[in-house]
């Protein structure tokens, strides 16, 4: 752990550029993992077909990329417990903010949007807080 | 049938570079964040090749009055920063820093049948669904306070 990888960074990250460079060019859409998800739970419906496509496209890709090179690997260390308060924090803070890693962090700064700036800095600032405390303080 | 075809194409695009990346890794997230431990700056690089693209395509949409594929880009148009927008973000830090996990990874690690990611991706919904109903009772003194 704590292994840099400048290369593999780079490249994943044009990847993840590109999707997003393709969804809006293309469809018009910002490629925002949370917003996407979230539209395609909305009732009544309407504009859900495209969000499962690129949903199931998520899973295809990484899972493509595994089986041909057998990784890279997953690890957890946060108990069962954990994830769920996790997983409600961040459906509830993705919701409620307007978007997540993707639509604010990627799209977001890109677009320079002055909202998508400060929510970027503020979730990067709470999860190493976060991290912190976790690792440094209550399990340190 | 053709928008479908492309946002599918977009999140293989996107989930292969969360592999390449390795930030469908929950522990290689958590390394970003761990500032004061073996801090792995990976990520930013990560974001920084990823809005460097994206900033192109968006500079090249704005010279297009729609997408190839749809009649008007739907982007955001708000610039406002109110509370939401950073109480929202602040929480979702938390989650992100419990578990190292954002959304997309989460739903893009399902592909290793993980139980992990299973909870984690199953209490996401849960939030995002709960997360409106939320907000509207922290609203409702407002509301009920303008006459009507």
């Amino acid at each position: 752990m704590g292994a840099f990888t400048p290369f593999s960074a780079l490249a994943g990250g044009a990847l993840i550029g590109l999707a997003a460079a393709m969804l809006l060019l293309l469809n018009g859409r910002i490629a925002g993992a949370s917003g996407i998800l979230a539209g395609a739970l909305e009732r009544p419906s309407g504009d859900t077909s495209w969000r499962l496509f690129f949903l199931a496209g998520l899973v295809i890709g990484t899972g493509s990329w595994f089986a041909l090179t057998g990784g890279p690997a997953i690890a957890f260390d946060t108990s069962l417990p954990g994830l769920v308060t996790a997983g409600l924090l961040t459906g509830i803070g993705t919701r409620v903010g307007a978007g997540c890693t993707s639509g604010h962090g990627v799209c977001g700064i890109a677009r320079v949007s002055p909202r998508s700036l400060v929510a970027t800095g503020t979730f990067i600032a709470t999860g190493m807080a976060t991290v912190f405390v976790t690792r440094h303080i209550i399990g340190g | 049938m053709l928008r479908n075809l492309t946002a599918l194409g977009a999140g293989v695009l996107f989930g292969l570079g969360l592999a390449v990346s390795q930030m469908v890794d929950p522990m290689k997230v958590k390394a970003f964040l761990d500032v004061a431990g073996a801090w792995d700056p990976s990520l930013i690089l990560v974001m920084a090749s990823a809005v460097a693209i994206s900033f192109v395509a968006f500079r090249l949409a704005a010279r297009r009055t729609h997408p190839v594929f749809a009649d008007a880009f739907a982007l955001p148009t708000r610039r406002d920063i109110d509370a939401r927008l950073i109480g929202g973000s602040a929480v979702f830090g938390i989650g992100w820093g419990i578990a190292g996990f954002c959304p997309a990874p989460a739903l893009s690690s399902l592909v290793y049948g993980r139980t992990d990611s299973l909870a984690f991706v199953a209490a996401m919904i849960a939030g995002l669904a709960v997360a409106p109903l939320l907000v509207r009772r922290a609203q409702q003194p407002v509301l009920s306070a303008t006459p009507g």
